[in-house]
């Protein structure tokens, strides 16, 4: 399941050392890393492979975009990293812990704990205030009503939506929702934060919006990753991993993305 | 997540959709209803046997010497029922043998009725309960007079012809009118009316006070038992232990008169209220079970419907799941969510079920004879039952929501 090292394109050797040791936990400082990654779907006898062995290596405080054509497999390896789904192989870990290969309840737990999830259709409950909804992963930490409460209301808080609290979904704007998203996402202070394409149903001023609020939380020293489309918002984040078949096709700092985008001519969509 | 927020989440999911969780409730309900009423009626009758019933009709401490029971469950075969009825009948002549074998203290009565009609001049003939007595009946029986007064020993002995009336008898015979010292026709022979029973109310809507009472000598044993025989001679022991001493005794001068050898087994039967409700027991099981039956259909159509709602809702609601498992909802909380939702929805309706249930039993015993009595265990397992249709029927619905994969539910709008 190795793969020949100089085929993988890597920004550091540091990173490229931390994918190379099959089976060896990575160092502390390595938030995420995954070895051979592969999701294949049987398709009736036809097999899709969406994922066909990715090495990623990802840094605690680290802001990555991922990009890459539609079906190239990202939102495939956000679900893999956020536990909701398994690879069929590979290894994946997270916070030092070897994520595949843990039984149902466990990742349930790392969802839980360690995992904040931001999706494009925000996948609110519809009925529930926007208290309740950020109150949810609370609930299934078993942290206490009254504490729950309270935490909620501060992360709704942080993210300027202190005086909504008790409007349901359907009461709010696009931006809103997705605040209500981030907050809940964030509830629970988990080790990362994932969001893919999170402006994807949102006009462009509401996305600058909600880029802010990923921006300030990078700035804080939350670990985001970001799947995007639009070059423009991935150029606020600080490292851009772009996947092409189910394969990584480039890994680069932002100096060396924002040359290539020169070099391409997007330069005037980023504006920098 | 914890077992109230479960139940919060579930109630707040039946507030939601009130029309809908109403229609679930439905089945368990009715089977509730049922099974709470026919629990409460079945109890009413057998307490009602045991207090009032056995105390009225049989007395405490008391047998009744007979040619076969009364108030059994009848002869078992036809070859049981000719052979009580070939029995050697029970004379007024048996009396004296009895009296001197039962327990000193004991009090004895003979006991003969018969459905007969009786005028006066004031009312259109009509059919009393006539009885005719002897000895101490109306200490047996527990009766007292309203006005008037009982028979004394000597108009007894003599076969006065005189009467002692139910409450009935004297509003229907004499309205208006003091029925003291006037006459009452039964089957044309006038009897003076010397006192008034008080009111004895009924059993299984049988008025109690329908009867006209006179002494065993008077004409009326004539038409109560032409044939010189009597329905039975009752026996009141002085105390419950002698009861068992005073019942021998009487057997074995019976047997000693009939001339019986020890294999042979008796023709004639001693009736005491525990033999009464003996049959009581058995017809209360056999009530039970066969009024238990349709509440349990009930609840098993109930148990389906919530079922297939609760599958329903699993389909609807896959999006949610998928939500909740996204969030670190783990297989037992979502399983735990769709159970406590089914049992909550299934208690409530139990719940409901109980209060129609009672209504029921009440508004039976109001329109018909029988009474009713709920018992608080039935309650509770009317509850129980509830709680356990919901789980049960809940658990395969709660099993798929709880298996979904959490993409590809969350993938589901
Ligand atoms: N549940 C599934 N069953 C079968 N094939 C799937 C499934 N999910 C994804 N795929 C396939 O895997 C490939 C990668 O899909 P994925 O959703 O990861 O792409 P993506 O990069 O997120 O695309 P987009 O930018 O359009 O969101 C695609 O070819 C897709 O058809
Ligand atoms: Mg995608």
């Amino acid at each position: 399941m190795t793969s020949t090292t100089d085929e993988i394109p890597l920004s550091t050797t540091a990173e490229r050392q931390a994918v190379t040791n099959g089976g060896v936990a990575p160092e502390k400082d390595w938030v995420i890393v995954t070895r051979g990654l592969k999701r294949e779907y049987d398709m009736g006898g036809e097999i899709v492979r969406a994922l066909r062995g990715v090495d990623v290596a990802i840094r605690r405080n680290e802001y990555v975009a991922i990009m890459g054509p539609s079906g190239s497999g990202k939102s495939t390896l956000m679900n893999l990293i956020g536990c909701l789904d398994t690879p069929n192989a590979g290894e994946y870990w997270l916070n030092g812990m070897l994520v595949s290969g843990m039984h149902e309840d466990e990742l349930a737990r790392v969802r839980n704990k360690e995992i904040g999830f931001v999706f494009q259709t925000f996948n609110l409950l519809p009925r529930a205030s926007a208290l309740h909804n950020v109150e949810l992963p609370l609930v299934y930490a078993g942290v206490p009503g009254d504490e729950r409460r309270k935490r909620a209301t501060e992360a709704l808080t942080r993210v300027k939506l202190g005086d909504r609290i008790h409007h349901r979904p359907n009461e709010l704007s696009g931006g809103q929702r997705q605040r209500v998203a981030i907050a809940r996402a964030l509830v629970n202070t988990p080790a990362i934060l994932l969001a893919d394409e999170p402006t994807g149903n949102l006009d462009s001023a509401t996305s600058e919006e909600i880029m802010g609020v990923f921006e300030g939380l990078a700035s804080e020293g939350q670990t985001v990753i970001m799947v995007t489309h639009e070059p423009d918002i991935a150029a606020h984040a600080r490292r851009v991993i772009v996947l092409k078949d189910g394969m990584i096709e480039s890994d680069d700092r932002r100096e060396n993305f924002r040359a290539k985008i020169h070099s391409t001519g997007g330069a005037s969509k980023i504006g920098i | 997540m914890p077992f109230i927020e479960a139940v919060r989440l579930a109630l707040a999911q039946i507030r939601v959709q009130k029309l809908k969780s109403f229609f679930t409730l439905l089945g368990v309900t009715i089977g509730v209803m049922f099974l709470i009423a026919v629990i409460s009626i079945v109890q009413g009758m057998s307490s009602y046997m045991e207090n009032d019933f056995a105390a009225k009709m049989l007395g405490v401490n008391t047998f009744t010497l007979r040619r076969f029971p009364w108030f059994g469950d009848g002869a078992q075969s036809e070859a049981e029922w000719r052979q009580w009825v070939r029995r050697p009948r029970i004379y007024h002549s048996d009396l004296p043998l009895v009296t001197r074998a039962v327990p000193l203290g004991s009090r004895i009565a003979v006991e003969s009725q018969e459905f007969l009609i009786a005028a006066t001049q004031w009312a259109r003939p009509k059919q009393v309960e006539a009885h005719a007595v002897d000895g101490d009946y109306f200490a047996i029986k527990k009766y007292d007079v309203a006005s008037g007064r009982l028979f004394t020993n000597q108009e007894a002995d003599l076969g006065a012809p005189i009467v002692v009336i139910g409450d009935e008898v004297a509003k229907y015979f004499f309205p208006n009118l003091n029925p003291i010292g006037r006459d009452l026709r039964i089957k044309g022979i006038p009897y003076r009316v010397i006192g008034i029973l008080e009111k004895q109310g009924s059993v299984f809507g049988l008025s109690l006070d329908r009867v006209a009472i006179a002494p065993y000598n008077s004409p009326m044993h004539r038409f109560t038992n032409p044939r010189g025989d009597v329905d039975g001679i009752m026996v009141q022991a002085p105390t419950p232990n002698e009861m068992d001493e005073a019942m021998e005794s009487v057997r074995e001068v019976m047997r000693g008169k009939r001339n019986m050898r020890p294999s042979e087994s008796d023709n004639f039967f001693m009736e005491t209220s525990a033999s009464a409700l003996a049959f009581m027991d058995k017809l209360k099981t056999i009530m039970t079970t066969a009024g238990t039956a349709f509440p349990a259909i009930g609840l098993i159509v109930g148990g389906l419907v919530i079922m297939n709602i609760m599958l329903v809702a699993v389909a609807e609601r896959t999006h949610e799941i998928g939500i909740r498992k996204s969030l670190g909802a783990r297989r037992r909380d979502i399983l735990r969510q769709f159970l406590v939702e089914a049992a909550t929805l299934s208690t409530m309706g139990a719940i409901v079920g109980i209060i129609l249930g009672i209504v029921l039993a009440k508004g039976i015993s109001m329109a018909t004879p029988l009474p009713a009595k709920v018992a608080p265990w039935s309650i509770v397992l009317a509850t129980l039952l509830g709680t356990v249709v919901g789980v049960v029927s809940g658990v395969y619905p709660a099993k798929r929501a709880a298996g979904l994969d959490p993409i590809a539910a969350l993938r589901k709008e």
